[in-house]
């Protein structure tokens, strides 16, 4: 009887943390097991944002990132937030961050030690400074280091975007 | 005809300012004459017998650059007495970035107590002509006879997290191979870092 308590509160503890950090966040230790992302043959456009919660132009470009997200996603498109935020600080920033900015947008970790063997590899102009953004589709392709406006995304995406 | 080719010059002079993204390895790096944390101006001339100058980029606001900051009072005090002092110099506006202003500069300079001189690049001129993209960001200059040479720029190391789990001391491994009397290899490495705050 105890034990079966026991096993009862548990699980209350488990659910209700689920319920309270809402989202979880897929952690790439490796590049190489996030580097598909990057190159998928497919009608859909995609949007993929370096960034990180310390970084202020990233935290500025933000909301113009987001309302694009909300423009485009019931179409072929899919945007990705690679966050370069710590892993231990998924609890303590990350994911503030993205309830107090209600991102709906797919938001991953990259936490790969490695810098110097995967800038380049993301893209051989990037010099490892954040924000950097690529958005492709199988017949298109940007690269951008620095921030981007909602008017410039919008025009990028709605003249290449797949119907 | 005079004025094509006046034309035409200036559009060479213009599309080769456009293209000039800062420093490459082996090129020519110019002095500076920047404003230290103590109030007092410091050039290259400041030091008559070093054998080169390891110039890094950093400032007080970003994470990066905070990663570092032991590891740069460590490279600073092994290999100053060998002939390579650190100069630190802090690129961003400090309107953009207020952590990162003069006197904001003195505070952290005491805090860490820097082994080394940290200025402000007022105006940042110096950090476009060398071309840092972020910090912290190195440049590695050789000194032959009066001219200083780029021979090394990039990264501090391969893990700004772990200082524990580092593998390559790019930097270290730099300097030691031109005290060797070898040119480093590998000579440019990326990281990444905060990007410059630019005056807007």
């Amino acid at each position: 009887m105890a034990n079966s308590l026991k096993f009862f509160s548990i699980f209350l503890f488990v659910l209700c943390s689920l319920v309270f950090t809402g989202q979880t966040i897929k952690v790439y230790k490796d590049f190489a097991d996030f580097e598909p992302q990057l190159h998928k043959s497919s009608d859909t456009t995609y949007v993929i944002n370096f960034w990180a919660t310390w970084c202020k132009p990233c935290v500025e470009e933000m909301p113009e990132f987001l309302e694009i997200n909300k423009k485009f996603e019931k179409q072929k498109f899919k945007m990705i937030l690679v966050s370069l935020d710590f892993d231990t600080q998924i609890e303590t920033k990350v994911k503030p961050f993205i309830r107090e900015n209600h991102i709906q947008a797919e938001v991953v970790l990259l936490d790969d030690p490695r810098q110097n063997q995967w800038i380049d590899r993301v893209n051989k102009d990037w010099s490892g400074a954040i924000p950097i953004t690529v958005i492709y589709n199988k017949d298109f392709y940007f690269f951008h280091e620095g921030t981007l406006t909602f008017d410039e995304l919008n025009e990028l995406i709605t003249k290449n975007i797949k119907k | 005809m005079n004025k094509k080719c006046i034309s035409l010059l200036a559009g060479i002079l213009f599309s080769t300012m456009a293209f000039a993204q800062g420093y490459k390895v082996g090129d020519k790096a110019t002095g500076f004459n920047l404003k230290n944390v103590d109030g007092k101006m410091v050039s290259m001339a400041d030091y008559p017998d070093a054998k080169g100058i390891v110039v890094i980029f950093t400032c007080n606001h970003c994470p990066y650059s905070k990663l570092y900051e032991d590891r740069i009072i460590a490279i600073n005090n092994k290999y100053a007495p060998k002939g390579y002092p650190v100069i630190a110099i802090n690129p961003n506006d400090s309107i953009n970035e207020p952590v990162d202003s003069w006197s904001n500069m003195i505070v952290r300079a005491k805090e860490k107590g820097f082994t080394f001189p940290y200025l402000l690049d007022a105006g940042q001129r110096i950090t476009k002509v060398y071309g840092a993209s972020r910090t912290p960001h190195v440049f590695l200059l050789e000194k032959v006879k009066k001219n200083y040479i780029v021979r090394y720029i990039g990264a501090i190391d391969d893990n700004s997290k772990d200082p524990s789990a580092v593998k390559e001391k790019y930097l270290a491994i730099a300097i030691d191979s031109l005290l060797a009397g070898k040119k480093p290899d590998p000579n440019y490495t990326k990281a990444i870092g905060c990007t410059i705050k630019w005056a807007e």
